[in-house]
């Protein structure tokens, strides 16, 4: 089927932004107000749209759907397409946008700008999760920094400075490396195409023979040197321990909804990398690497808990909680086995949800009491009953109660490493712990107990748009809890066409070490 | 057969006549104050001679003079890029020239006469036309650097530029007389014959290498690139502008002129010192420009390191190379023109500011402009999608194309260090603190046409590069074969 769906709704939340830049004029009070309208419009537009691709794709498929492609320079494609792993990501993203953009109705400063850049890290963002294209998908995955610098660095809290700064130098080293690797990899494959050309990166066997350099041997040769430069990207955004520093700062000075594009959206890049690039393209490199992936997950998960326990600032204690969160998703891919994959994605899909509603709920105290310090608070639930509860569904979402889809994640990815490694097992489950203790202990400190704070006497329960904002989250988090197949049925095929690939890889390398070795 | 030669440098003949009779016509009559008219009429005839070249243009190679001058589409392409953008450049030096006196009728009369020694540069077919070229513009050039006479940096400037390059005209004589003298012709269709791989004598290597070193001077690659900041720093700013842009363009198309008409056989003999000169500047470019708060010292910097970039596609020594190279230029002159748009609207009281921490907070005031540059700085720094990005990507392809991955390695590196800079003129646009130095007017309307023309060129050009790519992929294919 020809036609260019995907482009559009990649295209349109930026054809928005240049309508905006354009054609409003003025800083009054009306142009904001028409500046929001506008950005809701077309993110929710979006939204709609992206669901006939929903509904048109066929997951038995496990190739690339509603390809579009078209000549552009250097030699280069424009190549836009979506598998059963990056459609998820896509719907992920529309879904999310037009309750960031509702999330940011009390927005005051700047607010042209503001939608303008909140609708270009739209577009690519969705790029990211759709370029088949490798060149394409650098292009998208590097660009959407500058937007999210910017969001932090004007819009963000005191310290913006610091981490605007801290996001950008991180991310972009990382990714030089990864521009290198990539290079290289156009040099050996000879092609920039991912998947579905006549050659792609996915098929191209990259070379696996283990070589010394310089005194040190690198077992599975090319592959993973080329394994590590992408890994120095990937593990900078998902982020993991110990590469992960500049998350806390850049989600506690970021505004409400620039946190949440960032837990949502912007850290489940890393991980589909994972599952795009690093997993198919260099299997051997994969398994050579995976038992410190493994270790650094365990490290990441329990380590990261416990800093989220002695944290004084909300928002940083569910930054912390995120790092650990996502210690899952790196551990459940790289168990090479169809639940641990499966469970990551899920897990990235349920934190989507679960860490945007939760800093969506800092977000409404922090519009009413302009703090985010935990001590601050204390009573709430007596002024702010149906806060209380929404706060309640999603911080036992956070710790994975049965029900939600945070328990769904959770207990696939445990169950993909009890085959593979139950040390690393071990430890993580402890994670389970923590992250009860944590995110409990943060609830009944601001929520429960007496109102004897002077300053939370007069403090007002959720208005209507606030709870409009939380029901999506609330229901999605409940429906995939409850019947996960909505997902799983999707990635399913792609997943184990995946785990497929890579025993067959492997199996490979393994003759080809042993022919060698006869 | 003479009427034959003299049509094919019927452009050349034009803007030289031009140049003459608007010298004279000044001369005789008003002086200064035909200052203005004569730059927009300079600008005009650039412009036209630009449609031209562009136009006429059939694809077909034409010689001249027995082989000493060659027209063919690598020099259309130069000479179209060299002919636009020193127009672009006076027509944005008119006002701020005006306003301080320095609107000599001799200077569009110089930039007129440096641009017809460009032209020639880039069709030379031979040592001795490639020297007269070279020698036409800098003359011009020294001139024009120390233009303003009363100034102490200015014509500091005039003198380092003219002291030194002298220098590297000697070391490009030198190498030139070693490579007749080894060679027995200065025709690069003769030297190309003896100049083969591995066949070379030392003499002949010793004249490449001299040769590359002269030429290296002249595109300021390190570690030739002394006089470059002092130069940028101490010329008018519109003269810094025209620096920056078509004499750079020229060196280049020349230094491939050179390498591969003369030395096309010999490609594995010089490529290595290219690569070196390339990352070279790469890194000098990226490192030294940190700590510079004179924007147009960083600008100084900032193309040292540029044309470390357009170096790799010299050192692929390929065709690939040739039209990455090509496209580079284009789209950094492009770049360059807006950015020094923007510096030359950068006043206070009248009077120019140089110092970046003027632009404390300027997004404040004037967002429309704050955006346009913050897409230019964005592109200089190479950050996808602007097209400063897909220039890269170009030189790095041909990079690789020709296993060259460790100076592609290394031009990714460096290229993340100069990230840094480039981002700390929009930390300070963006988010740094209101201070009292504040700049005022320099909100000429055409300055801002071309800031913004540049910018939105960035960002549109993705799509399709305007054709440029593909009238870069014609020049190369006529030089390289």
């Amino acid at each position: 089927m020809d036609h260019h769906l995907l482009s559009i709704i990649t295209f349109m939340p930026s054809f928005a932004a240049l309508i905006l830049a354009v054609f409003l004029r003025g800083n009054d009070e009306a142009a904001s107000r028409n500046a929001k309208w506008l950005a809701l419009i077309t993110t929710s537009v979006t939204f709609l749209i992206s669901l006939f691709i929903l509904f048109d794709f066929d997951p038995s498929d496990t190739g690339f759907q509603f390809v579009d492609e078209a000549t552009w320079i250097m030699g280069l494609k424009y190549r836009m397409g979506v598998d059963g792993i990056s459609i998820l990501f896509v719907m992920l993203t529309t879904f999310m946008m037009p309750l960031v953009i509702a999330a940011s109705w009390n927005v005051t400063t700047r607010v042209k700008e503001y939608m303008i850049a909140f609708l270009l890290l739209e577009t690519l963002m969705l790029g990211v999760f759709m370029a088949l294209d490798m060149v394409l998908f650098y292009l998208f995955f590097e660009a959407g920094l500058i937007p999210m610098f910017l969001i932090i660095g004007i819009w963000g809290g005191a310290n913006r400075i610091y981490a605007s700064f801290k996001f950008f130098l991180y991310t972009f080293l990382g990714s030089v490396l990864m521009l290198v690797a990539m290079v290289a990899m156009y040099a050996d494959a000879g092609t920039t195409c991912i998947g579905g050309c006549e050659v792609s990166l996915l098929t191209h066997t990259f070379a696996s023979q283990t070589f010394s350099i310089a005194g040190i041997t690198v077992v599975g040769g090319l592959q993973t040197m080329l394994f590590l430069a992408f890994f120095a990207s990937f593990a900078v955004k998902m982020p993991m321990w110990p590469v992960h520093t500049w998350l806390p700062d850049a989600h506690v000075q970021a505004p409400t909804a620039g946190s949440v594009v960032l837990a949502a959206i912007l850290l489940k890049m890393g991980g589909y990398g994972f599952l795009r690039f690093s997993l198919p393209m260099f299997p051997v490199g994969s398994d050579v690497v995976a038992p410190l992936v493994l270790w650094m997950s365990a490290i990441a998960i329990v380590y990261t808990s416990l800093v989220a326990l002695v944290q004084e600032d909300m928002k940083k204690l569910i930054a912390y909680s995120s790092v650990a969160h996502m210690g899952f998703v790196t551990m459940g891919i790289f168990t090479f086995n169809q639940q641990g994959l499966d469970g990551a994605i899920f897990q990235m899909v349920s934190h989507g949800f679960i860490s945007a509603a939760l800093f969506l709920c800092v977000g409404v105290i922090y519009d009413r009491m302009h703090t985010r310090e935990i001590d601050a608070y204390g009573g709430l639930v007596n002024r702010m009953p149906a806060y209380a509860l929404v706060f309640m569904f999603f911080t036992m979402a956070n710790v994975g109660l049965p029900g939600t889809s945070g328990f769904v994640g959770e207990f696939l990815t445990l169950m993909g490493i009890f085959q593979v490694n139950t040390w690393v097992a071990a430890v993580a489950t402890t994670g389970v712990i923590l992250s009860a203790a944590y995110a409990l202990w943060l609830y009944r400190r601001v929520v429960m107990g007496d109102l004897i704070k002077e300053s939370l006497r007069t403090i007002t329960d959720m208005s209507s748009r606030e709870r409009w904002i939380f029901a999506p989250l609330v229901a999605m988090t409940l429906l995939l809890g409850v019947y996960p197949a909505l997902v799983l049925d999707i990635i399913g095929p792609s997943v184990s066409a995946l785990v497929a690939s890579h025993d067959t890889a492997m199996e490979a390398a393994g003759a080809a070490v042993q022919t060698a070795s006869e | 057969m003479i009427s034959a030669d003299l049509n094919v440098v019927l452009p050349e003949i034009v803007l030289s006549l031009f140049a003459i009779f608007a010298l004279l016509g000044a001369v005789y009559t008003t002086k200064d104050a035909m200052g203005s008219l004569l730059v927009w009429v300079t600008s005009g005839v650039m412009v036209l001679l630009a449609i031209w070249i562009g136009m006429t243009g059939s694809g077909e190679t034409r010689i001249a003079f027995n082989g000493m001058f060659i027209e063919d589409g690598f020099a259309r392409f130069a000479k179209v890029t060299i002919l636009l953008s020193a127009a672009a450049v006076l027509m944005m030096s008119e006002a701020y020239m005006k306003a301080r006196g320095l609107l000599r009728f001799e200077y569009p009369v110089l930039v007129a006469l440096s641009v017809v020694g460009m032209m020639m540069m880039v069709s030379a077919g031979d040592l001795m036309s490639l020297y007269m070229g070279l020698e036409l513009q800098s003359l011009a050039l020294y001139v024009i650097a120390s233009l303003r006479r009363d100034s102490i940096k200015s014509t500091e400037a005039g003198l380092k530029y003219f002291v030194l390059g002298a220098l590297s005209s000697g070391l490009l004589l030198y190498g030139a007389s070693l490579v007749y003298g080894y060679a027995g012709t200065t025709q690069f269709a003769g030297i190309i014959t003896v100049a083969q791989t591995g066949q070379a004598s030392v003499g002949l290597l010793f004249g490449i290498v001299f040769l590359i070193s002269g030429l290296a001077f002249k595109v300021s690659a390190v570690p030739f690139h002394m006089w470059t900041p002092d130069v940028y720093e101490g010329a008018p700013t519109p003269i810094t502008a025209f620096f920056a842009t078509a004499p750079k363009v020229a060196a280049m198309a020349l230094f491939a002129r050179v390498l591969h008409d003369a030395f096309g056989n010999a490609v594995a003999d010089w490529s290595q010192i290219v690569a070196l000169l390339s990352v070279l500047s790469m890194f000098l470019g990226a490192i030294a420009a940190i700590g510079q708060t004179n924007i147009k010292r960083l600008m100084a910097y900032s193309s040292i390191a540029h044309m470390g970039y357009a170096l790799i596609g010299l050192a692929a020594g390929t065709q690939l190379g040739v039209k990455a190279m090509l496209v580079y230029m284009a789209i950094y002159v492009t770049m360059n023109i807006g950015t020094f748009a923007f510096i030359l609207s950068m006043e206070k009281d009248g009077k120019p500011v140089t110092d970046i921490s003027a632009l404390n907070m300027y997004s404040k005031r004037s967002p429309g402009k704050a955006l346009a540059m913050l897409v230019l700085l964005f592109s200089l720094a190479g950050v996808p999608p602007m097209l400063g990005f897909f220039a890269k990507f170009g030189v790095w392809q041909a990079g690789v194309d020709a296993g060259l991955i460790w100076l592609v390695t290394a031009s990714a590196v460096a290229s993340a260090i100069g990230a840094y800079y480039y981002l700390r003129i929009v930390f300070l646009m963006y988010f740094g603190a209101e201070g009292d130095d504040r700049l005022d007017g320099g909100n000429s309307g055409l300055l801002t046409g071309f800031l913004v023309a540049s910018a939105v060129i960035m960002v549109v050009g993705i799509a399709n590069t305007f054709g440029v790519e593909g009238a870069a992929i014609a020049a190369a294919a006529t030089l390289v074969n």
